[in-house]
């Protein structure tokens, strides 16, 4: 067991049952176990992808564009071929010639256009840092010495590096064939907005800007291609979250039959989504390892991590919230500037940042007249995809913030004023504004919660008591609506072949003891612990009993992996099922052998046991090693089958999820510097299987949501060059600046799966930023600035809201 | 990245780094700590063709104090410097900065020296020279010259010691028994180079401050005194018009340069308000020193 | 000057000789020569800390060393410090109180630990906080690191 109780339930709502059979939530469920392989890897065992090292192996490094935007008018890669330990050297050309192009369009969104794109530049580097050629050699070293003989003649060409300037019609193209740089975009809506504004008391407007970020996995990107000509297979070793994803692309894109590929995840060293796609140079070192039939390892290094990990965030969006005197929310309106690089990213697409402010601004809210755009224009950047919250940050940044513009302008405290509007518990279920089903959200009781966790009265009076001394705290909330487990509506109509399933065998073996080998993946998480649990507590045996095995094409069942915080969620249930359909085959061996009837038995504690008395009866091992070894003492016709595979297919679009966070902070109005004081986290995730390891995602989330409060920034200047090349320029959050974050959690189990689990993973990376923005405005209120309405948030930026600096 | 390839040599004496450095010039790189150097030969931003490791050179190494002066070899470690009682004893300002210097393994490994001669604008130590009055001896084969530190920083990365000369250390002399100092930074991160910094020092005489030296880093390209601020306040007693002369006269004193951490304006507005700190630190040192 | 060398020096308490390339940092010698594969690389560029090593005693940025450097010297890296059991209460803090999840910044965080645990100080929550501050975790949020670490000291040192 973990060592102290991390979080307390404090309220678990019990839905109505929809489910007819007995579902058995039993320890470990719901225990703070600990994860056995940390203490593999705080001894240094971990195998992160790097570690790995396989027979003739090669070392790739890559030729990338210094340019934003630039023709490839000639490359002579012969000095570089010739150099020591090179052993070939491709151009994009070369490998386009064996890879099937991939495109980020969707089929079920007409209007996102995106044209083809090779592994590498063939005609035109895109973006600073695109790959334009690829240096294979004996070792890393030698692979960087020799690439940089390649000699790339340019034509530098003029680069779209502003989202309004894009929109423009005299503006160059980053696409000339598309005719302009709109890649996608969208409306929603409902009510009348214009009647909502005109009947309202007070109207605000803000225009928000959102820095551009990027996930910084402590452990780069990285795979190990290994073809096999003489069988026509590939193995990669790949630091990632989705394998079936990659075989399907190797499969598809290289022409190897997908039978053949097998992607096996070492230990990972972090994902946060960043690890969740399909990178073009990765696909390039595939095409190399089948091209010169060897492994060829390629791990990206930190400079190549920032230029072209996926990007996130980068938005600028006008809202503006209209009320009644008394606080009422008449009418929000939100319009979203959304930029994506060069390309949309094939299969999980570049408008998801876009479409989820859509869909979830203003959703906790009574809000009936509701407009909501989106354009999303090519730049010529990195591309923009998934990661940690996607879009939700920035969905819950501008609602809470307009909220506290509304509040201030009616004189309303923001905690009453989000009471007077949330959705309350008798108008669910019901519709978001954005269009997202809301089943039930526990939100005044995440309110109520973090009102009493952080003594608000009295932080108040606090706060007054400062500022009559010239000290300028401030309190910030931001109420977060999310959504997890992502199913089968978002992925499948795109058909873009995303598994939205995921599936589990649970396998008893001689000895009694448990293998699980499950689809979804884990990159320090531990979603493989919390499988563990469910299949303990579905089966009735102790946790130490069960190993989990996860991440091998060839091995597990076919599946999603990790995205959208559904490893539980989904995963679990399948874990769940499979433990359970196990545990009544089992019954069913031992009812033969024990001549008594299976539905009058029970497992618990690895014991078979009268259901009723709980008397031991014969020992799941004693059973196990007859159902294996001793069939000869079994009646005929008995066929034991003590392993079994389940998938669980989400029957929900999406679980929605909720929680609130709050932010306590100083600012220095001398200097500008904000430090963070307190924060608290409220979170209602549905039942927590292992309340220590969703303690550590959200504590781990809230400060990636931090440090895009007050620190992480890619900045490209406006030739497209970036300017935040290394990690002393990107500042992510270093432990000195970051507070104790005090969580608590509320459990509102959902109906419609079994263990009532939703996700858990992205939510404090939702809400973090933008109750620091609320708190820092809160702040400086008083003081007469100008909102601040940019992320991050600087000592500039606060020193020009307060004037002293123009 | 992985750094280019280039020759190695560890001399044993520094008669050995002078012949190098005389044959090989600009194609040679000095390899101390390595803190700085490493960096760039990783991102392959500077490509020597030898490195000379001067680790070996014991005698570059070590803290002492005799006559009023300490003497700190370039060679010496930045944890020895942090832990250094002699520093901590008679050098108030040092003292005060080397917390703020990186982080436990990087001052493990990084020199006094090292840090001085690259002389990066927001580091601490150039500037805690500064404000110390101190003293840079620099060496050649053929002389050994010392150079004031007023006159040691001359533009970005750009000290006074020529390619041929080697920074042996610095002798700073103690503070007198009548110091006032103050050292403020203000960095984003714990850590971080300095968005904008200030090592102040004075001598109390009476009731007035003499000797104000108010030395700025993270401001300009290179560490910088404000000449005319410290002669706003230089005789008078720390009051408010005279903070308020001293900060005006700032102006005339730095021009600063707009990076990543914040735009002229910004760095111009910072270090005002860190003079008004530091002056009133300094001012409620001399109330403690008038009252001891 | 040569571009190739010989060096011999302990680690984790064995004796090492090879013959390599003097651009080769310690860490990569470390991983790639000797299959200590617990010292990790984060950045190359000395900023986030998973390189951490120690070298003759004390606690340093592996890849800002050349391997030459490292000659004549004493290097401990995290499977040496985990067989001395050195800081064996430490790893099962680390364990116990999920101050781990990916472990890509374990090693290194727990070489710059068991540096400020050899300090013998007792240090306040926000000086652990500072002592820390040069290695970068993404995962936990520092929160649980720091828990374990002050339990740890305490018991040490006495609260």
């Amino acid at each position: 067991m973990l060592s102290k109780p991390f979080s307390r339930s404090v309220w678990a709502v019990e839905m109505a049952d929809t489910m007819s059979e007995t579902i058995v939530i039993r320890a470990p469920i719901g225990d703070s176990v600990e994860r056995s392989k940390a203490r593999r890897l705080a001894n240094g065992r971990g195998r992160y992808t790097d570690d790995l090292c396989l027979p003739r192996m090669v070392y790739a490094a890559f030729v990338r564009s210094p340019y934003a935007h630039a023709r490839i008018v000639s490359i002579d890669a012969s000095a570089a071929a010739r150099a020591p330990g090179a052993v070939r050297v491709f151009t994009g050309p070369e490998i386009a010639a064996i890879v099937e192009p991939w495109t980020g369009e969707a089929a079920h969104l007409p209007n996102l256009r995106s044209p083809p794109q090779y592994p590498m530049a063939v005609e035109r580097a895109l973006w600073q840092g695109e790959p334009v050629a690829l240096v294979v050699a004996t070792s890393r070293a030698l692979a960087e010495d020799a690439a940089l003989l390649v000699e790339v003649l340019w034509e530098e060409l003029p680069a779209v590096t502003d989202p309004l300037a894009a929109l423009e019609p005299d503006s160059p193209l980053v696409h000339p064939e598309l005719g302009n740089n709109l890649a996608f975009s969208h409306q929603v809506g409902r009510g009348d907005i214009g009647s909502g504004f005109a009947e309202a008391d007070h109207v605000c407007e803000q225009t928000l800007y959102f820095g551009r970020h990027t996930g910084v996995t402590l452990e780069p990107r990285g795979l190990i291609a290994d073809y096999d000509p003489t069988l026509d297979t590939l193995t990669v070793h790949h630091s990632h979250q989705a394998p079936f994803q990659m075989q399907m692309v190797f499969a598809r894109h290289l022409g190897i039959p997908e039978q053949n590929v097998r992607v096996i995840l070492p230990d990972i060293g972090g994902g946060f989504g960043l690890k969740l796609h399909v990178y073009n140079d990765e696909v390039a070192v595939v095409a190399a390892s089948k091209l010169l039939g060897r492994p060829v390892k390629y791990i990206a290094d930190r400079v190549e991590s920032l230029l072209t990990d996926i990007h996130a965030r980068d938005h600028r969006v006008t809202a503006k919230i209209a009320i009644a005197a008394d606080g009422k929310i008449t009418g929000l309106s939100v319009d979203d500037i959304c930029v994506i690089g060069g390309y949309s990213n094939t299969i999980r697409l570049s408008t998801g940042e876009g479409m989820l402010v859509l869909m979830f601004s203003g959703a906790p809210y009574d809000i009936a007249n509701y407009q909501a755009t989106l354009k999303v224009p090519f730049q010529n950047k990195n591309i923009i995809a998934m990661y940690r919250g996607v879009g939700q940050p920035i969905a819950v940044t501008v609602t809470e913030h307009m909220v506290d513009l509304a509040a201030r302008a009616a004189g309303i405290d923001p905690v009453e004023m989000r009471r007077r509007n949330y959705l309350t518990d008798d108008q669910f279920p019901t519709t978001g504004p954005g269009g997202v089903h809301l089943e039930y959200l526990s939100l005044n009781t995440c309110l109520d919660t973090v009102v009493e966790r952080m003594h608000y009265p009295a932080l108040r009076t606090e706060q007054n008591t400062y500022r009559a001394s010239g000290v300028y705290r401030g309190i910030g909330l931001a109420t977060m609506v999310e959504v997890t487990a992502v199913g089968p509506v978002y992925y499948g109509p795109a058909e873009v072949g995303v598994s939205t399933i995921d599936g589990c065998t649970v396998k008893l073996e001689q000895s009694g003891k448990v293998r699980v080998i499950t689809s979804i993946t884990d990159q320090g998480q531990g979603t493989e612990v919390g499988i563990a649990q469910i299949v303990a507590a579905g089966l009735g045996v102790p946790f130490a009993d069960v190993s989990v095995v996860s991440g091998d094409t060839a091995v597990t069942p076919y599946g999603g992996g990790a995205y959208a915080s559904r490893g539980i969620a989904i995963g679990g249930e399948a874990a769940y099922d499979a433990a359970r359909t196990v545990r009544d085959n089992a019954l069913s061996l031992a009812a033969a052998i024990l001549q008594a009837d299976p539905r009058s038995l029970d497992i618990e504690d690895a014991q078979i046991r009268d259901a009723d008395t709980g008397t031991i009866r014969m020992s799941l091992a004693e059973l196990s090693k007859i159902g294996y070894t001793r069939q000869d003492t079994l009646p005929l016709d008995v066929q034991p089958e003590l392993s079994a595979t389940r998938s669980f297919n989400p029957k929900v679009p999406a679980f929605v999820a909720n929680g609130i966070q709050a932010s306590h902070v100083e600012v220095d109005t001398d200097t500008g510097f904000v430090t963070l004081l307190d924060h608290w986290v409220v979170a209602d995730g549905g039942r927590l299987i292992n309340p220590a390891l969703v303690d550590g995602q959200i504590r781990g989330g809230v400060v990636q949501g931090l440090g895009a409060a007050l620190f992480e920034h890619i900045v490209y200047d406006e030739n497209g060059q970036m300017q935040t090349a290394t990690l002393a320029d990107y500042m992510v959050p270093m432990a000195c600046e970051m507070p104790d974050i005090d969580v608590v959690h509320i459990e509102t189990l959902h109906k419609d799966n079994k263990l009532g689990t939703k996700g858990a993973g992205e939510a404090g990376t939702i809400g973090a930023a933008s109750a620091v923005l609320n708190a820092v405005n809160d702040a400086l209120a008083p003081l007469g600035a100008e909102p601040i309405a940019s992320l991050p948030i600087t000592p500039e930026i606060v020193l020009q809201a307060l004037g002293k600096v123009s | 990245m992985k750094a280019p390839p280039f020759q190695y040599v560890k001399p044993q004496s520094l008669a050995e780094v002078f012949e190098l450095l005389g044959e090989h010039g600009d194609d040679a790189q000095i390899l101390a700590g390595g803190q700085s150097l490493m960096p760039t030969l990783h991102l392959r931003l500077s490509s020597p063709t030898v490195l000379i490791d001067i680790n070996g050179l014991d005698e570059l190494a070590g803290i002492s104090i005799d006559d009023g002066q300490v003497t700190i070899g370039a060679l010496t470690r930045l944890a020895e410097v942090l832990k250094s009682d002699i520093v901590n004893a008679h050098l108030a300002t040092l003292s005060r900065a080397m917390p703020h210097v990186a982080h436990v393994a990087i001052r493990n490994r990084g020199t006094f020296g090292g840090s001085i001669a690259y002389a990066d604008p927001a580091a601490e130590l150039p500037a805690c020279m500064l404000a110390l009055d101190a003293t840079l001896i620099v060496q050649s084969g053929q002389a050994k010259r010392e150079i004031a530190a007023s006159e040691f920083f001359l533009g970005l990365y750009e000290t006074a010691r020529t390619p041929g000369e080697l920074l042996i250390g610095a002798r700073i002399p103690i503070d007198p028994p009548n110091r006032v100092n103050s050292f403020l930074e203000l960095s984003r991160r714990h850590g971080d180079f300095a968005v904008v910094g200030l090592a102040a020092t004075a001598n109390a005489v009476g009731d007035r401050l003499e000797d104000v030296r108010l030395a700025f880093f993270g401001c300009e390209d290179r560490a910088k005194l404000a000449g005319r601020a410290a002669l706003a306040v230089s005789g008078k007693r720390a009051d408010a018009p005279t903070i308020d002369a001293a900060i005006d006269a700032l102006t005339e004193d730095l021009d600063p340069v707009a990076n990543l951490l914040g735009n002229s304006a910004t760095k111009r507005h910072l270090a005002a308000v860190l003079t008004r700190r530091a002056l009133g630190e300094l001012a409620r040192g001399v109330g403690e020193a008038t009252h001891a | 000057m040569h571009d190739r060398q010989e060096i011999a020096l302990t680690v984790n308490g064995e004796a090492v000789n090879r013959t390599i390339g003097v651009r080769q940092h310690l860490v990569d010698f470390l991983r790639g020569e000797l299959g200590l594969l617990g010292s990790h690389l984060g950045c190359e560029h000395g900023v986030c800390g998973a390189c951490s090593v120690r070298v003759n005693g004390r606690v340093v940025r592996g890849c800002l060393m050349l391997a030459v450097q490292a000659d004549g010297a004493d290097v401990l890296t995290i499977e040496g410090l985990s067989e001395t059991g050195e800081i064996a209460d430490l790893q099962e803090a680390f364990v116990a109180g999920n101050a781990l999840q990916c472990g890509f910044c374990t090693p290194g965080m727990l070489l710059t630990s068991a540096e400020l645990l050899a300090g013998g100080q007792p240090l306040t929550r926000a000086e652990i906080r500072e002592y820390l501050s040069g290695n970068y975790c993404r995962c936990t949020g520092y929160q649980a690191i720091i828990d374990a670490v002050e339990t740890v000291l305490a018991q040490r040192v006495g609260g």
